[in-house]
């Protein structure tokens, strides 16, 4: 490693904060990470300067107004390497649901004073904005991908894109299927790996919140929902959720039925 | 005096405070003129994105609307579904939930306390910066936090966005091994919480008296987490389903988080009012604790809120111990549900206070309708009244630095919870 530390900075725009919690949440070795790289900006934990160059940027959240545009384009400008982190930032999150959905009806039913509120007509991950170096994908991230990340970037070598399915996780763990074993609509054969298969691990079927996997089989999937009864509505939730604005699953929800027979 | 001084203090982004916000205040000539804690986070729509969704979903989907509390969002809504069906979860599941948010208790304000407040009270911008001189204290502090994070996973499988919680129950059952270590964990952190009580207690607190109203659950005989009634000093005694005819939100130019009040005024939920209405329902060894401090409760001293935080991580500590201990394996970790029409209401004690939930549902169990209401909304009128009188009382001819200081002290004693706080459905479309 070089002299000086490497200067790291955390970004939020809308979202939960649930992934800035993968390095709130470290315990002890937050304190190691502080010492390891300078944090130069992260307002959750302390340290306050947006305007800094550094050499990482972890941003969480998606864009949703006009203010958030303008800010992202300074950190690209400031920033060697922008990694998002999450749902929200890589895919919209589940705010951008609200991208699909009669927007006129809802302004509509709940507004009272709406002058005093500004927003953009669209809910967009980071990268439709600027380019981003990294995508971290899940809602939310965990520890162990965020200092995966870190490594390789603080070592000079290019992360490791995941992008197996959570079947693959699943299977390495022992879990019974619970889709074939138990016919639950699981999401697992479409969804990319990284949380560790938790919810087949307590028992439950996967509901997508990584967001899409490489070469994910959506419209095969899909009919297999229908076959185990759901119907058209459930079978587009399962994959219109936590990751609103991800296009493979986005799409597979607006064909409705994601039956290729 | 002749002489005119305005004071401008802009704080254009809060540090330490979860989610995104501001201050401004302009004090003139010795008066405060304008004081707006502006809270610019944008609104998110849960609400309205719910409708339509199946009851299964409700869960997993209102647990977004924040990272720190997931688990209180997931109690409010499965107690709120349940009543719409009728479902009486079994005394494991009641227990275990309780334990569930123990862990977020725990986690919640040993991140509060450590991260977020403690600086403050120590002149310090960080955690990590005040390790330097606290090590132990810091070091302690994250592994109570870590301990929190433990146990949300032994039900939910991971702390953030836990996947175990059902309507009806728990997906899985822990297993009796793992129990036993967290019981065992659990067991030997208890100094540390004991000694956090301490040393919080030790801090050079403010000692500033101000009257305003406290509002909590309230259970007979245990500290309230879950469900039961509404209370207040100031006579308040409600069912969470008549919440509605006493409390009011309305929006105010400045936020895009509403505003609450209670007959009309500001009033304050969370872990001091939970302290003021409900401390003589702890258990006697972290009574004993309290007792050989020098502060007590009830306190109208608003900065005893982070003793009230680590009261409540040595009462959670315990209170998960005493479920845990003779743990056993339920026949199912669940009930299943049949759905009905209905509307059904779910209140529980967030970390940070009252989380009012109202379903409407089809007969299928479809959501019609939502409503939430989270606590820091509910305290941000109590926070502007609160910096108005702390700042009178340290003085408005004081420099701007310290002014400026302690607002930003006042503001994250309260924890404020912004993610949460604008989950709601005020929407303008800005079209450029």
């Amino acid at each position: 490693m070089s002299a000086t530390k490497a200067k790291v900075a955390v970004h939020k725009f809308s979202s939960c904060d649930g992934c800035q919690l993968a390095f709130l949440n470290m315990g002890e070795d937050l304190l190691a990470l502080f010492d390891q790289v300078d944090i130069i900006h992260f307002a959750e934990a302390g340290p306050l300067n947006r305007e800094a160059s550094v050499d990482i940027s972890f941003v969480e959240g998606s864009l949703s107004t006009p203010e958030d545009i303008h800010r992202i384009k300074k950190i690209r400008e400031k920033s060697r390497y922008v990694t998002t982190i999450g749902a929200c930032a890589t895919a919209g999150g589940l705010q951008a649901l609200r991208n699909v959905a009669q927007q006129d009806d809802w302004i509509q039913s709940v507004y009272a004073t709406p002058q005093y509120i500004s927003s953009l007509d669209q809910v967009m991950p980071i990268h439709e904005q600027i380019a981003v170096d990294f995508e971290l994908r899940g809602c939310p991230v965990n520890t162990r991908q965020i200092t995966a990340v870190l490594r390789s970037l603080l070592n000079g070598v290019t992360p490791v894109n995941e992008q197996d399915k959570v079947c693959m996780e699943c299977k390495r763990q022992h879990e019974v299927c619970a889709m074939v074993a138990r016919g639950l609509p699981c999401m697992g054969p479409v969804t990319r790996a990284g949380c560790g298969a938790l919810c087949p691990g307590v028992g439950r079927d996967c509901y997508g919140c990584y967001g899409s996997a490489e070469n994910a089989n959506t419209a095969s999937l899909g009919g297999r929902f229908h076959l185990l009864r759901l119907n058209q509505n459930q079978v587009r939730h399962r994959f219109v959720s936590f990751n609103g604005a991800d296009p493979v699953f986005a799409s597979a929800g607006s064909m409705g039925t994601g039956k290729n027979d | 005096m002749t002489e005119k001084r305005e004071i401008r203090i802009k704080v254009p982004l809060l540090a330490r405070v979860e989610g995104e916000g501001a201050l401004d205040l302009v004090i003139s000539n010795n008066r405060i003129e304008t004081l707006n804690l502006r809270i610019f986070e944008p609104p998110r729509l849960f609400e309205k994105l719910l409708e339509g969704r199946e009851y299964q979903e409700v869960p997993d989907i209102v647990a977004r609307i924040c990272g720190i509390c997931p688990v209180a969002y997931q109690m409010s809504a499965v107690n709120a579904l349940e009543q719409i069906f009728n479902v009486q979860p079994d005394p494991w599941v009641h227990a275990m939930r309780r334990v569930f948010y123990c862990g977020e208790w725990i986690q919640s304000h040993a991140l509060h306390i450590h991260l977020l407040a403690a600086p403050d009270f120590l002149g310090f911008n960080s955690a990590p910066e005040m390790a330097g001189a606290y090590p132990d204290e810091v070091r302690r502090g994250l592994k109570l936090q870590s301990l929190g994070n433990d146990l949300i996973r032994l039900f939910g499988a991971r702390s953030v966005h836990p996947v175990g919680a059902r309507v009806g129950g728990f997906y899985r059952a822990p297993d009796q091994a793992r129990v036993a270590e967290l019981v065992s964990d659990l067991e030997r952190a208890l100094p540390d919480a004991a000694a956090l009580i301490s040393w919080v207690a030790s801090l050079d607190l403010a000692d500033e008296q101000q009257n305003f109203c406290s509002v909590s659950l309230r259970h007979d005989a245990e500290y309230p987490i879950m469900q039961s009634r509404l209370m207040s000093d100031h006579g308040l005694d409600l069912a969470i389903e008549d919440y509605e005819q006493k409390f009011t939100e309305f929006q105010v130019p400045h936020s895009t988080a509403l505003h609450s009040s209670l007959d009309d005024r500001p009033y304050l939920v969370g872990p001091l009012a939970r302290l003021n209405l409900n401390h003589e329902l702890l258990p006697e060894a972290t009574l004993s604790i309290l007792r050989s401090t020098a502060i007590r409760f009830p306190s109208k001293n608003m900065f005893h809120s982070i003793v009230a935080r680590a009261v409540e991580i040595h009462f959670a500590m315990l209170e998960a111990i005493r479920l845990l201990q003779h743990y056993s394996l339920p026949e199912a970790p669940y009930r299943d549900v049949k759905p009905r029409a209905g509307i059904g209401y779910g209140c529980t004690e967030a970390p940070r206070g009252l989380l009012w939930h109202k379903y409407e549902t089809d007969s299928n169990g479809r959501i019609i309708s939502a409503r939430i209401v989270p606590p820091t909304s509910q305290n941000q009128a109590r926070i502007e009244q609160d910096i108005a009188a702390s700042l009178q009382n340290a003085g408005l001819d004081q420099a701007e630095a310290v002014l400026r200081l302690r607002a930003e002290t006042v503001i994250r004693n309260y924890d404020p919870c912004i993610s949460c706080a604008t989950h709601f459905l005020r929407l303008k479309i800005d079209r450029h």
